[in-house]
């Protein structure tokens, strides 16, 4: 239907006002707790609100870009940023290699238990991180579960999470165990899109199956491959739950992220901190999602 | 390739599989050995694998009787419960209109619906608390739900569902003279089971294990959703009562294990159409 129809025929001008009662509730809710949020956290950014000033958000000062340069400045601040690097630069590939290799594995051809396994790889998606970090406190600490286990090799157990670069590696185990099934079931999806008589040509021309991996899965996995990057890479970037909760961030701030510096800016009512720290987050984010998102679209 | 390398090929990749599903199932049976577990088991060392007995359903009644355990639940019932109904309803509504009627501006809410999948919560999280506080919910439970209750993934969800059902259904009713909300109700709703199922899971998912939002709107005891009072309990000064800190973690997770053995199709459907948790 054209718009000239939309805007002559009165039962079309009738059942557009109803459509927007339809979207309205959406809306409102986008309106309120993301639009204007956004808007909210740019305009104070360039403030200097306090945790007093909640209740009375007009009486602030105007400081520009002073905020900014405090927190593009801090010391603190900074290391999240590397530490949040660091987790996006180990934990996505690590991630999505697993994902990858067991989509692979449960795509060869298996029939029986399929199902099975495919469960227990996305079990760990839907449980509760806060449930997931309190066995991971227990499985991890000194004379927890793994280092008991370890012992029974003869082999003596690290500090897990008290150790700095340990706590790194136990929190990116856990993110990980959490984020694998995500990734296996959308390159199971791009697998099952690829047809079978591509292999089976490629098979009687003789190519071998390191070739036909090569050659043939991984280009056509290309538009699945970019839409899994772009996710874990906004997911990994916003990590706050694993490290806040395993270790606040500890030990020595080794594994405060950008979201957990934020968190604690807020919490010490050091509020426009936490919002221009925020904002930093977002533009990054923003742009390297779109820089993937363009990437997705000249692959598909 | 011979049938004997077929064989122990397939041997190989079921051992591989086998191997990979136990590690990533260990945690699940950490916390199912070790909720049973008294404090004394808990700190011997080393440790036995099994708790002396699986019918000591003692950490559980501690939970209950007196760390307010049945508060948060309350509090979690409550919040999910409420997120499922207004997202069903007000998902399916915006769904049915995106994608069944046509109207000027629709572009325009779609752009709304993959900006808020795009935005990180955890980005706005700060400006959020600020409107809550203005709108007086600080502490409440509304206050903890209203920013989910209409999630952009559901109306999108409802959308792409919606635009499988044939118009020629639509249009006889419109002939009719039947208004959108009659249609609504009585030929989409009844035709997109499966939609609203998926929507249902997913919301109840999020809403459930929702945890940065709910730990700084939520200020005492009163309010904590389960996820909440199980990380402060797991912070405080009783932090290393393990026993006691794994039952709690069994609390949180019993009713999503349950509802995934039963409706794992729609779980994994949720993921797949989008692309998104």
């Amino acid at each position: 239907m054209s718009h000239a129809d939309i805007s002559h025929d009165p039962s079309s001008r009738w059942r557009s006002a109803t459509a927007w009662v339809f979207v309205a509730p959406f809306l409102v809710i986008f309106f309120v707790f993301t639009a204007i949020p956004a808007l909210i956290a740019l305009i104070y950014s360039f403030t200097d609100i306090g945790v007093a000033d909640i209740r009375h958000p007009l009486s602030v000062n105007f400081t520009f870009f002073a905020t900014f340069a405090r927190v593009l400045t801090n010391a603190g601040f900074l290391k999240s940023l590397v530490t949040t690097g660091i987790f996006v630069v180990i934990g996505v590939p690590l991630t999505m290699a697993i994902g990858l290799a067991l989509a692979l594995a449960l795509n060869s051809g298996i029939k029986r238990l399929r199902a099975t396994y495919r469960a227990a790889f996305y079990l760990p998606v839907i449980t509760n991180i806060v449930a997931a970090a309190v066995i991971w406190q227990y499985a991890f600490t000194l004379r927890g579960p793994v280092n008991t286990f370890l012992a029974s090799l003869g082999l003596q157990g690290p500090n897990w999470l008290g150790n700095p670069d340990m706590a790194i590696t136990t929190v990116i185990l856990l993110t990980t165990w959490r984020n694998v099934g995500t990734c296996m079931v959308l390159f199971l999806a791009g697998l099952q899109g690829i047809p079978g008589d591509v292999y089976e040509a490629a098979a009687i021309d003789g190519a071998s199956a390191r070739r036909r991996f090569l050659h043939i899965t991984l280009p056509l996995l290309k538009p699945a491959t970019l839409l899994v990057t772009v996710l874990m890479t906004v997911s990994y970037m916003n990590i706050f739950d694993e490290p806040y909760l395993l270790t606040k961030g500890g030990p020595l701030g080794a594994t405060r992220s950008v979201a957990l510096w934020v968190y604690e800016q807020f919490g010490h009512g050091n509020i426009a901190a936490a919002m221009a720290g925020s904002y930093v987050m977002l533009i990054i984010v923003a742009v390297l999602g779109l820089l993937q998102l363009r990437m997705l679209r000249s692959a598909s | 390739m011979t049938s004997e390398g077929n064989v122990r090929g397939a041997a190989l990749l079921y051992a591989a599989l086998t191997l990979v599903a136990a590690l990533m199932l260990l945690p699940f049976a950490w916390v199912f050995f070790g909720a049973f577990k008294s404090q004394a088991e808990i700190l011997a060392a080393p440790g036995a694998w099994l708790p002396r007995s699986f019918t000591d359903f003692s950490n559980f009644i501690e939970l209950f009787a007196h760390r307010q355990f049945g508060t948060y639940l309350g509090n979690s019932l409550v919040v999910s419960g409420l997120t499922v109904i207004c997202n069903v309803f007000f998902c399916s509504l915006a769904g049915y209109a995106l994608a069944k009627i046509a109207f000027r501006g629709s572009r325009f809410v779609f752009g709304c619906i993959i900006a808020a999948m795009m935005v990180p919560y955890i980005a706005l999280f700060v400006p959020s608390f600020f409107i809550i506080v203005q709108m007086g919910l600080l502490n409440t439970l509304i206050g903890i739900f209203l920013p989910i209750a209409v999630m952009p993934i559901g109306v999108f969800i409802m959308r792409q569902f919606a635009l499988s059902v044939p118009n020629e259904l639509l249009e006889a009713a419109r002939l009719d003279g039947a208004g959108e909300f009659r249609i609504f109700f009585s030929i989409f709703l009844p035709l997109v089971g499966p939609a609203i199922a998926t929507v249902a899971i997913i919301t109840f998912l999020n809403s459930w294990n929702y945890f940065l939002w709910p730990l700084i709107v939520a200020q005492n005891q009163d309010t904590f959703t389960l996820p909440v009072g199980l990380a402060v309990a797991s912070q405080g000064a009783k932090s290393t009562e393990y026993g006691l800190l794994l039952s709690g973690a069994i609390v949180v997770l019993l009713p999503v294990l349950i509802l995934f053995v039963f409706l794992q199709r729609y779980f994994v459907r949720g993921i797949a159409a989008t692309g998104l948790k």
